[in-house]
């Protein structure tokens, strides 16, 4: 993975560089911010002061309101209470088109981009420069060859968005705020879907973008990057601010410690694995996508009861194919898959449950819930024939309720209402939905996608327990994360793809580096 | 008469039986690609027929005829817009009711005002959109082949049939070259990524939905005032909803939704012909078998036979923030 140089940066704009260093005022400040959607209070009364020329970190557990807050901020939610001020001036922000002329710009946690638009489309949109697109385009494509060398942030501009994989697009998101020379950059979790090193490389992106004299604000729930790369941090919990740090001041115990509201570990904590008889093995599986294009190439292992086996890739490597695959949504080319001895590739999900296999997609919006239900019809979703759940086609809604009553107490899920609409759940809470749904019903075999993408360490931690718990009952376990430190922590065994294949066999213990290289495709 | 002869007056017939398609099928397209199901397109051309035959009646003048089916059609788009983009209803539900309406609203003032059963009146010669004759007609009349073609197909139609074929090119440069056209397609697909980018997702909407009112206006003026002379109870017949289908077939692009109309009219024209006369080895056939044609490849081509066609993502789902 080349990460392509930054070149050092000609000041562009002296006058105004100067002023800004003149004047006092924080970037952004924000004054009583309130906010409720329905009945959830999203934001309570929020404070918050963002210093020009640094990188402010918000970490907070999911549904904390750090989405919301910065909406807001953006104009695309109006707070129901509260003052905005921009270098010290109050500014009211109807809509993001105020926003944006007020230099803010965002990187929103779900794109918004047009999928099938071009990429300069995409930037052009709202910013055209004229009735006609003819007279914005050559301007258009100078400007982003500038930004191409300035910040190193290359993109084919005449590339279909649903074309490019996740960290392109982006980059187009990033392209989009900085083409409409935002002075101050929101970027809502933009580390969720990238690869380390796509990641390594946005850093350097945000610091140069600091020393020139801009503002970003980064959320994310990775602590890591906050110690890495930022200035300061707040914290949020419950739609409160409760915290702000010097981030040169604190640790990431005492980050992690003011976001749960009580002591997390932030390790997984694990006795030695006692393996038995081999549950689950895939034999010579190949796997081809929608297009014919073959993902995964021949790939053999085994996963034995009481053992969690970890795979690791950059994405895009075959895992998620490899994943469809055995949880009966992709019909394998050719291959096996045995569960307990019994040939399972091709099976439909519904058998495969019958037979003990368990599944937690990767995708949780586009398989794991139906959002619009609400959470008590997810939480049976997929095992509403059960007999437990009713009989004769009538479902027992009563049986229903009080189980997904039950599962919320187990897995703290907020706010405990079964009768919520899931899209109303932050990401880490519908993700204990899922989990909660499939671990519940006791399976023999576990396959886990992404366990805890988008999701806050308080709740990491407790999926990571409720997995290691899964293993020492004996199931067998098999996960497979983009997050690097993820697949270390929770794996015995670690299985390598890259382009398809399995490219080698690692123990918990080998080195990041090691596995790294092996991930880019460069040691077997 | 020779084959020739017979194919120069089928395709005359196409070319005048395509024309309310393609005015109504560039209004859906307008809207659709913003985002918005237009199935009221039929109710659209409908009261815009009506109102233009009920205005060239009381003025003599076709042109405010003309104006006065478009004013109407958008009116019928800022209803059908209140309801789908204000007050996020059901578009389908909407367009329906506006059908309905339209169906119903027509044949009530007709009645009320003429008492001819629902008709409006005859117009006189002028009070109609009549032929026009292009120059050179006398010239390319005695060119074999070329000749009757430009006399019977080219020449000799209104005016209304010669600003739908230049509505095709100016609608996919509207789209695909101008400010509005990429906001407007960006709308349908992502109206997030709209919002996000500073533009107002329902002004957006509301200009699509004037458009293909503006639209429709010409194809419900052209039933009445350029075809006919009069207009006639439920004269729209299912045009509407055959240009929908048009739409689809053309995967909402516009020079492919002139050939998908001119291929319906064609259709059209043919079980016209066919009225009444013998097919070669089989004997005279039932006329409705023509007619049923068009439905039937509609049916047939819908069912796969254009690969999948990918309708704009947002369309049909009001936009909304709160989840
Ligand atoms: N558009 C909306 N409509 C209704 N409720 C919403 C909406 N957006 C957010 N919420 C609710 O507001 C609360 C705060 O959500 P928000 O997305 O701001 O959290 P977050 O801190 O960004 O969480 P995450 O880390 O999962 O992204 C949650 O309970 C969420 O369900
Ligand atoms: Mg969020």
């Amino acid at each position: 993975m080349a990460v392509s140089v930054i070149r050092p940066l000609h000041v562009r704009r002296p006058e105004k560089e100067r002023q800004r260093r003149v004047s006092q005022h924080p970037a952004i400040e924000l004054v009583g911010i309130d906010k409720s959607f329905g009945t959830v209070h999203a934001n309570k009364n929020i404070n918050l002061k963002v210093e020009k020329g640094t990188i402010h970190g918000i970490i907070g557990e999911n549904g904390a309101g750090k989405s919301t807050l910065m909406s807001i901020l953006y104009g695309f939610y109006q707070a129901d209470r509260g003052e905005i001020r921009i270098d010290g001036k109050p500014l009211t922000i109807r809509d993001s088109q105020a926003a944006i002329a007020a230099g803010i710009g965002m990187v929103h946690q779900h794109f918004m981009l047009v999928e099938n638009f071009t990429v300069l489309e995409n930037i052009m949109l709202g910013a055209e420069g004229g009735q006609l697109l003819a007279k914005g385009v050559a301007g258009a494509r100078k400007e982003l060859k500038r930004l191409e060398t300035d910040y190193g942030l290359d993109v084919d501009p005449d590339a279909v968005i649903e074309d490019l994989p996740v960290g392109k697009q982006q980059r187009v998101e990033i392209l989009k705020a900085l083409y409409r020379s935002a002075d101050i950059l929101i970027l809502d979790e933009p580390t969720g879907v990238l690869t380390p090193a796509e990641a390594d490389h946005l850093f350097k992106v945000l610091k140069v973008l600091r020393d020139q004299g801009k503002t970003v604000i980064l959320i994310t729930h990775k602590l890591r990057e906050i110690m890495a790369i930022t200035d300061d941090v707040s914290v949020m919990r419950r739609g409160e601010m409760v915290a702000t740090r010097k981030t040169a001041e604190t640790t990431v115990e005492e980050l992690a410690e003011l976001m749960v509201g009580r002591r997390v570990l932030l390790r997984v904590e694990k006795g030695e694995p006692r393996p038995g008889k081999v549950l689950m093995s895939v034999k010579n599986l190949t796997v081809k996508d929608s297009r014919g294009v073959t993902m995964v190439d021949d790939v053999s292992f085994e996963v034995r009861e009481g053992e969690i086996v970890g795979i690791a890739g950059v994405a895009g490597n075959g895992q998620s194919e490899l994943l469809e695959a055995i949880a009966g949504i992709r019909k394998p080319a050719s291959g096996e898959i045995l569960l307990d001895g019994q040939p399972i590739a091709g099976a439909d999900p519904a058998r495969l449950r019958a037979l003990g296999l368990a599944h937690i997609p990767e995708d949780r919006h586009h398989m794991g819930l139906v959002l619009k239900f609400e959470e008590y019809e997810n939480a049976v979703l997929g095992y509403h024939r059960d007999p437990r759940y009713g009989k004769g086609g009538l479902l027992d809604l009563k049986a229903i309720r009080a189980e997904a009553a039950e599962k919320i107490e187990k897995y703290d899920i907020r706010p405990p209402n079964p009768r919520l609409k899931t899209a109303n759940f932050s990401g880490g809470n519908q993700q204990k939905i899922v989990v909660a749904r499939e671990i519940e019903r006791d399976p023999k075999a576990l396959i886990i996608g992404q366990p805890t993408r988008g999701v806050d360490i308080g709740a990491i931690e407790f999926i990571h327990r409720r997995i290691v718990e899964m293993r020492d009952a004996g199931k067998a376990i098999l996960v497979v994360s983009v997050e690097l430190d993820e697949i270390r922590s929770l794996s015995d065994r670690i299985l390598v793809m890259f382009a398809g294949k399995v490219v080698g066999e690692k123990t918990a213990e080998a080195g990041e580096q090691t596995l790294g290289l092996m991930m880019a495709g460069i040691a077997a | 008469m020779d084959y020739f002869d017979i194919l120069v007056s089928i395709l005359g017939s196409t070319i005048r039986l395509s024309i309310p398609l393609l005015f109504t099928a560039l209004a859906g397209l307008f809207s659709e690609r913003a985002g918005i199901f237009d199935i009221g397109l039929e109710g659209k051309m409908l009261a815009a027929a009506f109102a233009s035959a009920c205005l060239a009646y009381v003025t003599g003048n076709p042109w405010l005829g003309l104006l006065g089916g478009i004013a109407v059609s958008i009116i019928f788009s800022l209803i059908h817009g209140f309801a789908s983009i204000t007050n996020r209803g059901n578009q389908i539900v909407s367009g329906v009711a506006l059908n309905f309406v339209a169906a119903g609203l027509t044949i009530v003032l007709g009645q009320a005002w003429f008492s001819q059963g629902g008709r409006t009146p005859q117009l006189a010669g002028d009070a109609r959109f009549s032929p026009i004759t292009l120059p050179g007609v006398d010239l390319m009349r005695d060119v074999p082949y070329l000749g009757p073609l430009y006399v019977n197909v080219i020449s000799g139609n209104n005016i209304l049939t010669y600003l739908a074929f230049a509505a095709v090119p100016l609608s996919w440069w509207v789209l695909f070259r101008t400010r509005f056209g990429l906001r407007l397609r960006a709308v349908g697909e992502n109206p997030g990524a709209v919002d996000t980018a500073g533009i107002s997702v329902t002004f957006l909407r509301y200009r699509a939905v004037i458009v293909a009112g503006f639209l429709c206006g010409f194809s419900g003026a052209y039933l009445s005032i350029a075809q006919s002379a009069a207009f006639i109870k439920d004269m729209s017949a299912g045009k509407g909803y055959i240009a929908l289908a048009a739409l689809i077939f053309a995967k909402w692009k516009p020079v492919p939704v002139m050939f998908a109309c001119l291929l319906f009219g064609f259709l059209d024209a043919f079980a016209n012909f066919m009225q009444g006369k013998a097919v070669p080895g089989i004997g005279e056939v039932p006329v409705q078998i023509f007619q049923a044609l068009p439905y039937v490849l509609t049916c047939i081509l819908l069912a796969g036979f254009i690969g999948i066609a990918h309708p704009p993502k947002a369309g049909g789902v009001p936009y909304t923030k709160e989840r």
